[in-house]
């Protein structure tokens, strides 16, 4: 086949025409690779943000908490809570009250937890010790890596 | 510039010698050749697929406990990652259904005669890959809907007389679906389906250029009258600039239903909760999963589900074997495989249709 | 005709059974039958007896008010402890010849007198050693609760209409509280109650009112218990004692809503209307939130628009009444901006924008309203407004979330609008130059 190959001129063809097609094809062609591949390499950059396992999490870093406080961290979609006891101990537990459904929180002057929405009371192992809530909180483990509070779900049955 | 690299690549691996197969391959010209792109296009979202597959692999994670965490952290935290999500659920079925589509056009066509047949039985076993890829893929988010479509697909499965029960505890990883499942699945759909589908897609692709791109008995009637002349374009480059045409409008496509339409999160799959109203399965299995619906319990004295899954394992079988049926010439042969392929198509879409309309 | 005491054992059994069917006895077929049938369950349960009880031989048999089933004394607790009919009734259980049976040298007391019954029961009952045997953590003063009831007090006025044990606990079929079948398990007691106080013929002559039933029936408590099934629920015997049932007075209405209601009752206590209630001699809870029709509170019920509580004593322009006004215009407003933020997060949602750490951070604004409705009972709008404005607060961050949200969809739209237009021009590209390339080369 003699017939003229993409980068063959045909003779008879304008140049400002060619050029002007060339243009908008090479440029098109260019533009929408960009478009493609702006997304392309921000995607593969990790984001800053934390993991959101619902298993295991980093609900902190040391020295964060004060000693006899808590706060609340996000455990998947739900909230747990954090407490740094006065003996220097961390408890991690669910901060959704089993009672209907507030979120708790840890009461230095008690040492307990406390929900306020019907004075709900739990102690510091998340059993229910007062109020209307009708089960325990559940407990999760809690480890320290480097300087981070990590918090899992306890392996149950 | 170019010249020079050409002759770079010749000096060592006879480049021209290699490609001018390629540049002698011609596509014909006739009112049924817009039918001859979805071939292309399905493996145009097929590459998007591994693509955008390879991508989710960097953040995705195969464990029950996270694996929907993960999907959600994709389409929150990773930027585009909405985009590279949604793109891989779309393209997914869009893939599919070009591929039923190029199957139709190819049997409608008549481009599975010979000499063609091993390459109508190697597009049928990457049809199958296909429904494999998207039913492994399905369960991965491992949100509601999928968790349990997954497990009645996979009870379907164990209707099959003599290895049913072993079939399903083989694709559940056990007796129920666990994580022990969403990892065998995704150990399929990462590994094991993308292995055999190179081999299987190479083999198409090879047989395809082998053979030429085909014509349909009546176009090649025409052209045998005189003054019907055949025409054809050459495919490299008239015809592969054309399909770049269509793959920029797959992507178009691809764009606007991963902005505007993306793809759900769901909740997340709770194996103890009881199965929500409306399971069903993603919408290329509804027509075989409405057929079991409603076929009735007992047909005689046999199982009505047993009875609809061997019908469908039977109808199958044949569909793979049809162009052994069809030795050119004999008209009664073409007449009924159209007719089967009407009966087929009509019967795929309307089921799928009433799937939808009846609640 | 023969005398009683000339008939054969079975043969006064089946006397006795037609004479209270109100015939004379005359033999024949009946006898025949009904004689039939008790050999018959003499033949089945022969092998059963171990001890002779032949009390139930006959009463098994007999109609109404003298049958007893012996499947239904099977279930009854004081039968599976091993009394028997003996042992409340008297009489001689191995006997069968009636007349020794049921005799007065036997120490038979035939049926216990309806006011005898609380003192018959408590001569078990009341004994702590001979309780213990059965169940060492029954409580024992339960007839020392009933004689401070209403009911008791009646009955030793010689009142033989008010309940007394056997009323509730049934008699024959006695099963412990416990037991889901018990008439006094608690989900079973208003029933229990409504059978005399949900009569108004019955309860004719007294003056208390006979719709508390239906009140209760209606009541988010009655709800919570039967419908939800939290057994923690007050019923009836909750707030008015079982055994020394008695309405609580004015002055303790209070104690008694606070056992679980703790915080409204601490609230109140520091509020203004504490000390106006007792003047005036109105009962604490139950002056806004009614004693037995107690319904879902709305924030409607707070506030000067015609459904409030609070007109009932306040009027226009004095300060409870401007106080009023303010904590119902902060209960709205916090609801109202919690609607606003859900209808921003529905629409991003919706959109397929991912909202879910905005919809935790929503469930602490609602936290804080459901605070507020509680705090409502100190009465005092600046305690109100803070719990209000932490509320206010979370649900402007969750509103911006929504706004973000729905920011980054229209950005991901005019991103895809880029994109579209640059395969606009590729495709406007491909063509043109496609046309080029098959104009100079005429295509075969």
């Amino acid at each position: 086949m003699n017939s003229p190959g993409p980068l063959e001129i045909p003779a008879a063809s304008a140049a400002p025409r060619r050029r002007f097609v060339e243009l908008l094809l090479g440029g098109g062609l260019l533009a929408s690779v960009v478009s493609f591949f702006y997304p392309l390499v921000r995607y593969l950059i990790p984001p800053p943000a934390v993991d959101l396992g619902s298993d295991t999490v980093v609900a902190g870093r040391v020295g964060e908490l004060k000693r006899n406080t808590g706060k609340i961290f996000r455990f998947g979609s739900r909230p747990g809570l954090l407490i740094l006891t006065a003996e220097g101990n961390y408890r991690a537990l669910s901060g959704t009250c089993t009672h209907l459904d507030c979120t708790v929180q840890y009461r230095g002057d008690l040492h307990e937890i406390w929900c306020a929405c019907h004075n709900g009371l739990y102690d510091l192992n998340g059993r229910n010790i007062s109020g209307p809530p009708p089960r325990p909180l559940e407990a999760y483990d809690v480890h320290i890596r480097g300087d981070e509070i990590v918090v899992n779900r306890r392996r149950g049955a | 510039m170019l010249a020079r690299v050409r002759d770079w690549l010749d000096q060592r691996f006879g480049w021209a010698e290699l490609i001018a197969p390629l540049k002698k391959k011609t596509v014909p010209v006739h009112r049924f050749s817009y039918w001859y792109f979805l071939g292309g296009i399905t493996l145009f979202l097929f590459f998007i697929q591994v693509g955008t597959g390879i991508l989710l692999l960097l953040y995705y994670r195969a464990s029950a406990n996270e694996a929907f965490e993960s999907v959600q952290y994709i389409m929150t935290q990773v930027q585009f990652g909405w985009l590279v999500r949604s793109i891989h659920s779309w393209a997914a079925n869009l893939m599919i259904l070009s591929a039923f589509l190029h199957m139709f056009s190819v049997l409608f066509l008549r481009a599975y005669r010979k000499p063609r047949e091993l390459t109508w039985v190697s597009g049928m076993v990457l049809l199958a890959l296909a429904l494999g890829f998207g039913f492994s893929g399905y369960l991965l988010p491992w949100n509601t809907l999928a968790f349990f479509a997954t497990k009645v697909g996979t009870e379907v499965a164990g209707q099959i007389p003599l290895v049913g029960r072993w079939l399903v505890i083989f694709l559940r990883g056990g007796e129920e679906v666990t994580g022990a499942t969403l990892t065998r699945f995704f150990g399929f759909h990462v590994a094991l389906l993308p292995g055999i589908t190179t081999i299987f897609l190479a083999l198409h692709l090879l047989l395809v250029q082998r053979f030429g791109i085909s014509v349909p008995p009546s176009i090649e009637k025409e052209w045998q009258t005189p003054g019907g002349g055949a025409r054809e374009i050459r495919f490299f480059p008239n015809f592969l600039l054309r399909e770049l045409m269509a793959w920029y409008v797959a992507l178009g496509v691809l764009g606007v239903l991963a902005a505007l339409l993306p793809w759900e999160l769901g909740t997340k799959a709770d194996p103890f909760a009881p199965a929500p109203a409306g399971i069903k399965p993603e919408w290329y299995f509804m027509f075989m999963f409405q057929t079991l619906k409603i076929i009735p319990a007992k047909i005689g004295f046999l199982d009505g589900e047993l009875l609809g899954v061997l019908f469908f394992a039977a109808a199958g079988l044949l569909w793979v074997l049809l162009p052994f049926f069809d030795s050119e010439g004999r008209g009664r042969a073409q007449r009924w495989i159209l007719g089967a392929g009407i009966f087929a198509l009509t019967y795929i879409a309307g089921m799928t249709a009433y799937a939808y309309l009846v609640k | 005709m023969r005398q009683f005491d000339e008939l054969g054992a079975r043969e006064r059994c089946t006397a006795v059974s037609l004479i209270t069917k109100g015939r004379r006895p005359t033999f024949g077929r009946e006898i025949f039958f009904s004689c039939l049938a008790v050999l018959a369950f003499l033949l089945v349960s022969g092998a059963r007896a171990q001890t002779k009880n032949t009390c139930l031989d006959c009463h098994s048999v007999l109609d109404p008010p003298l049958g007893v089933k012996a499947e239904q004394f099977a279930q009854d607790i004081h039968a599976q402890k091993g009394l028997t009919c003996v042992s409340c009734h008297g009489g001689d259980p191995a006997t069968e010849d009636p007349v020794q049976a049921m005799s007065r040298s036997a120490g038979f007391r035939g049926k216990i007198n309806r006011s005898q019954i609380p003192g018959f029961c408590s001569r078990c009952h009341s004994d702590g050693s001979y309780m213990r045997q059965f169940n060492p953590s029954l409580r024992t003063d339960q007839y020392a609760q009933y004689l401070t009831s209403v009911h008791g007090k009646r009955l030793a006025r010689g009142d033989t209409k008010v309940a007394v044990c056997t009323d509730c606990h049934g008699v024959h079929d006695l099963r412990p509280a416990r037991d889901a079948r018990s008439r006094v398990h608690a989900l079973n007691i208003a029933e229990t109650c409504s059978r005399c106080h949900a009569s108004a013929e019955y309860m004719k002559g007294y003056s208390i009112p006979t719709d508390q039933f239906a009140s209760y029936s209606a009541s988010v408590h009655h709800d919570a218990l039967v419908v939800r099934g939290d057994l923690s629920a007050p019923t009836c015997t909750t707030c008015h004692g079982n055994h020394g049932a008695a309405p609580p007075g004015v002055a303790s209405v209070e104690f008694v809503c606070s056992r679980c209601h703790v915080f409204q009752a601490q609230l109140f206590d520091q509020s203004p209307h504490k000390a106006v209630f007792a003047a005036m001699g109105l009962p604490a809870c139950v002056t806004c939130h009614s004693n037995h029709r107690i319904l879902r509170p709305t924030d409607a019920m707070i506030g000067t628009a015609k459904e409030s509580v609070c007109l009932n004593c306040h009027s226009t322009g004095d300060p409870g009444f401007v106080a009023a006004e303010e904590i119902h215009r902060q209960l709205i407003s916090l609801e109202e901006a919690l609607v606003r933020a859900d209808q921003v997060l529905n629409r991003a949602e919706s959109s397929g924008m991912e909202v879910s750490q905005a919809r935790l951070d929503q469930g602490q604004a609602r936290d804080a309203l459901t605070k507020a409705r509680v705090t409502i009972h100190a009465f005092q709008v600046p305690r109100v407004a803070e719990d209000i404005s932490a509320g206010l607060k979370v649900a402007e961050q969750t509103h911006q979330a929504g706004v973000k949200a729905l920011a980054e969809r229209d950005y991901r739209r005019r991103g895809l609008a880029v994109s579209l237009i640059t395969i606009l021009v590729v495709l406007i590209g491909l063509r043109l130059y496609i046309r080029r390339l098959e104009a100079s080369k005429p295509t075969p």
